[in-house]
């Protein structure tokens, strides 16, 4: 399963050379060109046959980690969260370092010598080190240097059941990249410009660069959301529901859907009878925040695979949404070139 | 079986307090090709017997090694939603366990994990707390009409880490606390079978450890040994705990010396060390050591003991850390120190002769 290998491997937000070169090899044979922009995004074009419309869908290829922000003398290593980390999911976690994927751990004060305050307090991610094995600066430094990432090392895994569903890192967002590399196995009418994004996690930027660079006509991003539908003692939106089916955005903090977009999956979900739900307004941000913006506005829809504890080493998702979301945007593909996009 | 593929099987292995008939088996192996007889008790613990080579005319004495072979686990409370609530086996600092995967031995094992809120939907306010026991879930990835098919409230949740090597010879993983106790009680008893020893030598992988000594308990009772070692994990240096509280990971054994210690032990053993030029390190435990130590000085009369410590990092979590080198160190003082058990040793310690 590709979506294993995306999972996998290994990019943080500014370091996603692993990522793209699994995905350059991943699509070279479908595609008819594709190039690696500036800022490392990864834009493919497959030719249509001749519709004048070009129709961008992107995927961001980053995910959130660390960097090693200081060697201490002891060995020990300081690092700073790369994105929207919750210091309280790192502690005694393990990690792998820079492209040698140098192993390390997360260390934490034992249990026996904390006083019972100390037990209820976060700790503070500036208080947090990682332990290589190394007993020296100089130990380490052979090793690991200042400014390499480190990402969560975490194996993906099958979890079956009903939701199919499965465990595994950066699901936010390789899951969106597996449905769009899906994607490009069709042929398509208009030009389709599947853009694998950079940096999406520290403020949308390789999709603002991209959606510059290809001017589509219109843009559709893919996800891996937030998906909150743990049992709360407070009746709180779950923001999507796993296994419900792709979760459709209306409005983000970072962009509202346009709404010509957001009929067009919806009646093609009805249609083709395609689960779908609304993701609650107002959660999260996406590319799509940045590509809606780019140049004289382009009309934009994010379309996503609902998984839990994004953000966090280990999420979850049900390969039924996935599939799901596969199938619903193939299907608004065939059409979405008839959409009148006028404003007149 | 070398030492890091033993610690690395033990480690991977589960076996939470109580529930550990899965590790056991590995234990089993481990001490088999050096034992005379091995045995399962009441309680669980595994007794392994090394008979020694009794003089003539001299009463049968014997050592008891103890190394607890239980780890720190989760136990299902309650079904919700397709998700489950839990409790803990041992002592656990909750702050670990968000993010943190397990496996549920329900009905067949289940691999899941505890969930983390993404930070989208967590509050500024909410995100400067702990995360109480009551509001974490282990999540299976089942919906929530299979779930009741596979686990059941009671069914035992054990944490899931892999075995890393780090550099320097250290390694991680999760249950070293106290599984490396077993590896070194293997080494010595390995290194027994080139040495002339003649006190018998009980090996017992204790269980339930972590729940308040109750292997070592009962199995020093049934035993009822001349002396006794207890075999444990010490807290290893690291970022931001005063070396005070700590041993250096890599330095060699911790000789425990304090209330719970048996000084000439202690003295025979710094002895040992010093004489067979093994690094070792001298661990002032001022009370209670809250190793099986404690729980075998005071069975049936009294027994003298000792405790020897294989320094460890980030006890009690997934990633305890702890240098290869050391546990060999262990074994060959273990062994040593038997090997130099004698009647006047015995006499020594005011030992009446055995029943």
């Amino acid at each position: 399963m590709l979506l294993r290998q995306l999972s996998e491997a290994f990019g943080v937000s500014g370091h996603e050379g692993a990522v793209r070169q699994l995905i350059v090899d991943a699509i070279k044979d479908v595609v008819h060109e594709y190039r690696v922009d500036t800022l490392g995004n990864l834009i493919a074009l497959k030719r249509g046959n001749g519709v004048a419309r070009k129709v961008l869908v992107a995927a961001h290829m980053d995910e959130v980690g660390l960097m090693i922000v200081r060697v201490e003398k002891e060995g020990s290593l300081r690092f700073r969260p790369v994105g929207g980390i919750d210091p309280r999911v790192l502690l005694a976690k393990k990690v792998l370092i820079g492209d040698k994927k140098v192993p390390g751990v997360i260390g934490v004060k034992p249990i026996h010598l904390l006083e019972p305050r100390a037990r209820q307090q976060v700790m503070p991610i500036e208080e947090l080190s990682i332990d290589i094995g190394a007993s020296s600066k100089e130990e380490a430094e052979k090793l690991v240097q200042v400014g390499d990432y480190a990402a969560f090392d975490v194996s993906f895994g099958e979890l079956g059941g009903a939701l199919r569903t499965v465990k595994g890192k950066a699901f936010d967002d390789r899951a969106g990249c597996a449905v769009l590399i899906d994607l490009l196995q069709d042929d398509y009418p208009f030009d389709f410009y599947a853009v694998f994004t950079v940096q999406e996690e520290v403020g949308l930027r390789g999709a603002r660069v991209a959606a510059y660079s290809v001017a589509p006509d219109l843009a559709i991003v893919l996800e891996g959301t937030i998906c909150d539908d743990s049992p709360k003692k407070r009746d709180v939106s779950p923001t999507t529901v796993l296994g419900a089916g792709p979760a459709i955005t209306v409005m983000d903090r970072s962009v509202i859907s346009d709404r010509r977009l957001v009929d067009l999956l919806l009646t093609t979900a009805q249609r083709h009878n395609i689960p779908y739900q609304f993701k609650q307004p107002g959660m999260g941000g996406t590319d799509a925040g940045a590509i809606h913006l780019a140049r004289g506005g382009i009309p934009s829809v994010v379309v996503a695979v609902p998984s839990r504890y994004i953000h966090s080493p280990v999420a979850l998702l049900s390969l039924n949404d996935l599939d799901n979301t596969t199938r619903l945007v193939r299907r608004m593909l065939r059409q979405v070139h008839e959409l009148d996009l006028d404003r007149a | 079986m070398q030492t890091k593929e033993f610690l690395k099987r033990l480690s991977e292995a589960s076996g939470v307090s109580g529930y550990e008939s899965g590790v056991r088996e590995i234990v089993r192996e481990g001490f088999s090709p050096y034992s005379d007889e091995i045995r399962v008790d009441t309680m669980g613990n595994l007794i392994a017997l090394k008979r020694g080579e009794t003089g003539p005319g001299l009463p049968r004495r014997s050592i008891m090694l103890a190394g607890h072979m239980d780890e720190i686990g989760l136990l299902v409370t309650q079904l919700e939603k397709g998700f489950l609530r839990f409790t803990t086996v041992g002592g656990f600092d909750l702050r670990v366990l968000p993010g943190q995967e397990v496996v549920v031995h329900g009905r067949r094992e289940l691999p899941g994990i505890i969930g983390m809120r993404p930070p989208h939907v967590v509050s500024a306010e909410e995100r400067e707390k702990t995360i109480p026991l009551e509001q974490m879930l282990i999540d299976v990835g089942l919906a929530e009409e299979e779930l009741d098919q596979w686990v059941r409230i009671g069914d035992v949740v054990s944490v899931e880490r892999q075995f890393t090597e780090l550099s320097g010879e250290l390694v991680a993983g999760k249950g070293f606390d106290d599984r490396v106790a077993v590896v070194c009680i293997a080494a010595c008893l390995r290194h027994l079978t080139t040495l002339k020893h003649t006190w018998d030598v009980y090996a017992v992988a204790t269980v339930q450890e972590e729940t308040g000594l109750k292997g070592a308990l009962t199995s020093t009772f049934g035993l009822a040994p001349d002396i006794g070692i207890a075999i444990d994990v010490g807290h290893g240096n690291m970022l931001g705990v005063s070396e005070v509280d700590t041993v250096d990971v890599g330095r060699g054994p911790a000789i425990g010396l304090g209330p719970n210690i048996h000084p000439a032990m202690y003295a025979r053993l710094v002895e040992v060390a010093r004489t067979n030029e093994i690094a070792y390190q001298v661990d002032p435990i001022p009370g209670a050591s809250g190793t099986d130590a404690w729980a075998m000085q005071v069975t049936r009369e009294g027994i003298p003991t000792a405790l020897v410590s294989i320094p460890l990092r980030y006890m009690h979590t997934s990633v305890e850390t702890l240098a290869l080198k050391d546990l060999e160190r262990v074994g060959r003082l273990l062994a040593l120190f038997i090997a130099g058990l004698d009647e006047a040793f015995a006499q020594g310690l005011g030992l009446g002769p055995q029943a």
